[in-house]
């Protein structure tokens, strides 16, 4: 199957300085794909780059098997995006928004009503379809941008930071219609974001970018792997373990790496295969085991961790 | 070219400009203006200035010898036979406020183009808008219809309105359907559209190098500059804007047109508007 985006040395400058630098990666089709960088990383650069907006200086990046660069009309098509600004014309009302964008996506005149309603009523603003968006709350104008987003049943989409500025119960609901977008439709959803909460919760695959550098990729646990080098499972025994029984475990051949804190042991493995090994080890030399955590890692520790070895 | 999304644009933007006041407002009080007020001062109040000053119609003979003599054959073959009332009404509104209605297209249609392509960018509605499959040329075709429609329009129904204004106020004087002079209709048919494109077209390339509707619409005002160098050469009698001339002159702004079409064609792509540094 092709990768519904795959980007190869894909580099962006400006006046000389990278904006996009050598990033290389795919995406696979109905994946959630989250972008996390910082402000400045190059992430909504790299939105325009994947729609055609924007000339690459070097590299290449094609979706749906087409090149951005030459085939942008095309690739818009399949595409929507909700811009990081929602970009809403205030003085038209909401209606005549929609109106508008759809005929731009070439949405059929007699479906476009119809379809209009629909996400109106989805994201509860059916009661304000005749106001205009200048009134609205920031809250309800992501919504009307989402609504936008999705007039013409879009394969793709892009999400430029999308709950930035909005109180927690608004984030979260549109977090919520996020995870129902991918979950219903199958659709393939590339998220620009700086909150790791946010990412961790919606999306399956994972890059991390700053000053246009892609530092990591992969799953959550595949990154963890990467960056710590083996597991960490923390043991908790009762009653703590003894000196012998603590150079007991230093000497078993899956352990790498030994910590003690009290009760609680924590022992490096190469992977989690190895952690029934571990334990039938301490066991053997006499440690009554409580607990057993191999542990994780939140995207936060990853996050920090991969800036960290960057600077 | 896709002609739905074209008018779908022009449409928008002639709604989002219906909606600012500052953008249309110079639109109906210009118009206003030089279609009523200014008529009515020289046919109403010009008259009547000269009834109460007995010298000034001798006065205003001796100066016509010495004009016929300097002006160019075919204006003085126009004037032929008038009276001074008629002189001074064929010269001031038949003559020195043509160029009026060359500048009221130009501005119209430069201060709508402004406010459609800087105005989203101002307003950061233009992301959106690139985002949409919509090819460079259609969008830039629907803001230019945008502009020239409403241009033409303006342009059109003052001359209308000013036709009437002066066959009405002015047939105590000149006692006949005098209005328009065989100049107006080659100016308002060929050399008006052609006005507006280029106040359009200079509007939509200053914008592209300016972030804000101020700084373009103030810009587009050195526009008004040849209008006005147009019109001090034909009062001074340096030069008759007859027929032949607003010919030719409109070739020239039509050429001109071309040029600078090509140019911001080339300007108004995606690429260049999000290569360029905000
Ligand atoms: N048109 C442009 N001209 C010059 N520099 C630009 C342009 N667009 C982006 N840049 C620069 O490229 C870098 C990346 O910007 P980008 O907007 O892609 O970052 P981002 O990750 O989206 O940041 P944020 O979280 O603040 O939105 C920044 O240093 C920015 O200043
Ligand atoms: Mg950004």
């Amino acid at each position: 199957m092709t990768p519904t985006i795959q980007v190869d040395s894909l580099t962006r400058t400006f006046k000389g300085r990278p904006a996009v630098d050598q990033v290389s990666f795919r995406v696979e089709p109905g994946e959630v794909f989250g972008l996390l960088g910082p402000n400045g990383a190059g992430k909504t650069t790299l939105v325009r780059l994947l729609n055609g907006l924007l000339e690459p200086t070097g590299g290449t990046a094609t979706v749906f098997g087409m090149d951005a660069a030459t085939q942008g009309e095309a690739i818009r098509k399949r595409t929507g995006v909700l811009t990081e600004t929602p970009s809403l014309y205030e003085r038209l009302p909401a209606i005549e928004n929609l109106r508008f964008f759809g005929t731009m996506y070439g949405v059929p005149a007699n479906e476009l009503g119809p379809r209009i309603n629909q996400l109106l009523t989805f994201f509860e603003l059916d009661a304000r379809g005749h106001d205009r968006p200048g009134g609205f709350s920031k809250g309800m104008k992501q919504r009307l941008a989402l609504a936008r987003a999705l007039l013409h049943n879009p394969e793709l989409l892009f999400f430029d930071e999308p709950t930035s500025g909005l109180d927690p119960e608004a984030a979260r609901s549109v977090d919520d219609l996020i995870a129902r977008l991918s979950r219903e439709s199958g659709r393939t959803i590339m998220l620009c974001t700086h909150n790791l909460e946010e990412a961790q919760r919606l999306c399956s695959r994972i890059g991390v970018i700053n000053r246009g550098k892609l530092l990591a990729f992969g799953t959550p646990a595949e990154l963890a792997r990467d960056l710590w080098q083996g597991t960490w499972v923390d043991v908790t025994l009762n009653p703590a373990p003894t000196t012998e029984l603590i150079q007991a475990v230093k000497g078993l051949s899956v352990a790498l790496n030994t910590q003690v804190a009290g009760e609680h042991l924590a022992v490096q493995v190469e992977s989690p295969k190895n952690i029934p090994a571990l334990i039938a080890g301490i066991v053997n030399a006499g440690g009554q085991i409580m607990k057993v955590l191999p542990r994780e890692y939140s995207l936060e520790e990853i996050y920090f961790k991969v800036q960290e070895g960057e600077s | 070219m896709n002609w739905r999304i074209i008018r779908a644009i022009a449409w928008k933007d002639l709604q989002e400009v219906r909606q600012n006041r500052m953008a249309w407002s110079p639109m109906l009080i210009l118009p206003i203006i030089f279609c009523i007020i200014i008529p009515g001062i020289v046919l109403v109040g010009g008259p009547s200035l000269m009834a109460s000053d007995p010298n000034a119609g001798t006065d205003m003979m001796d100066d016509m010898q010495m004009l016929m003599g300097i002006l160019p054959p075919d204006l003085a073959a126009q004037i032929q036979g008038m009276n001074g009332a008629q002189v001074v009404a064929y010269f001031v509104l038949a003559l020195m406020f043509a160029p009026m209605f060359l500048i009221m297209p130009l501005m119209t249609s430069s201060v709508i183009g402004a406010e459609s392509f800087v105005g989203e960018k101002e307003r950061k509605t233009i992301e959106a808008l690139l985002y949409t499959p919509a090819s460079d040329r259609d969008l830039f075709f629907g803001k230019l219809l945008a502009a020239v429609v409403p241009a033409l329009l303006v342009a059109w129904g003052s001359f209308l309105l000013y036709t009437l204004v002066l066959n009405t106020l002015g047939w105590p004087i000149m006692g006949r359907i005098w209005f328009p002079t065989p100049a107006w209709l080659p100016m308002m048919l060929w050399l008006a559209p052609a006005f507006a494109l280029l106040g359009l077209l200079a509007s939509i390339l200053i914008s592209s190098r300016v972030n804000s509707f101020m700084e373009a619409y103030q810009l587009t005002g050195i526009l008004v500059i040849p209008v006005v160098l147009l019109m001090v050469g034909q009062v001074s009698g340096l030069l008759y804007v007859g027929p032949s001339l607003i010919f030719g002159l409109g070739l020239v702004v039509w050429l001109v047109n071309l040029g600078l079409l090509a140019l911001a064609l080339r300007v108004f792509s995606r690429k260049a508007l999000f290569g360029a540094s905000p």
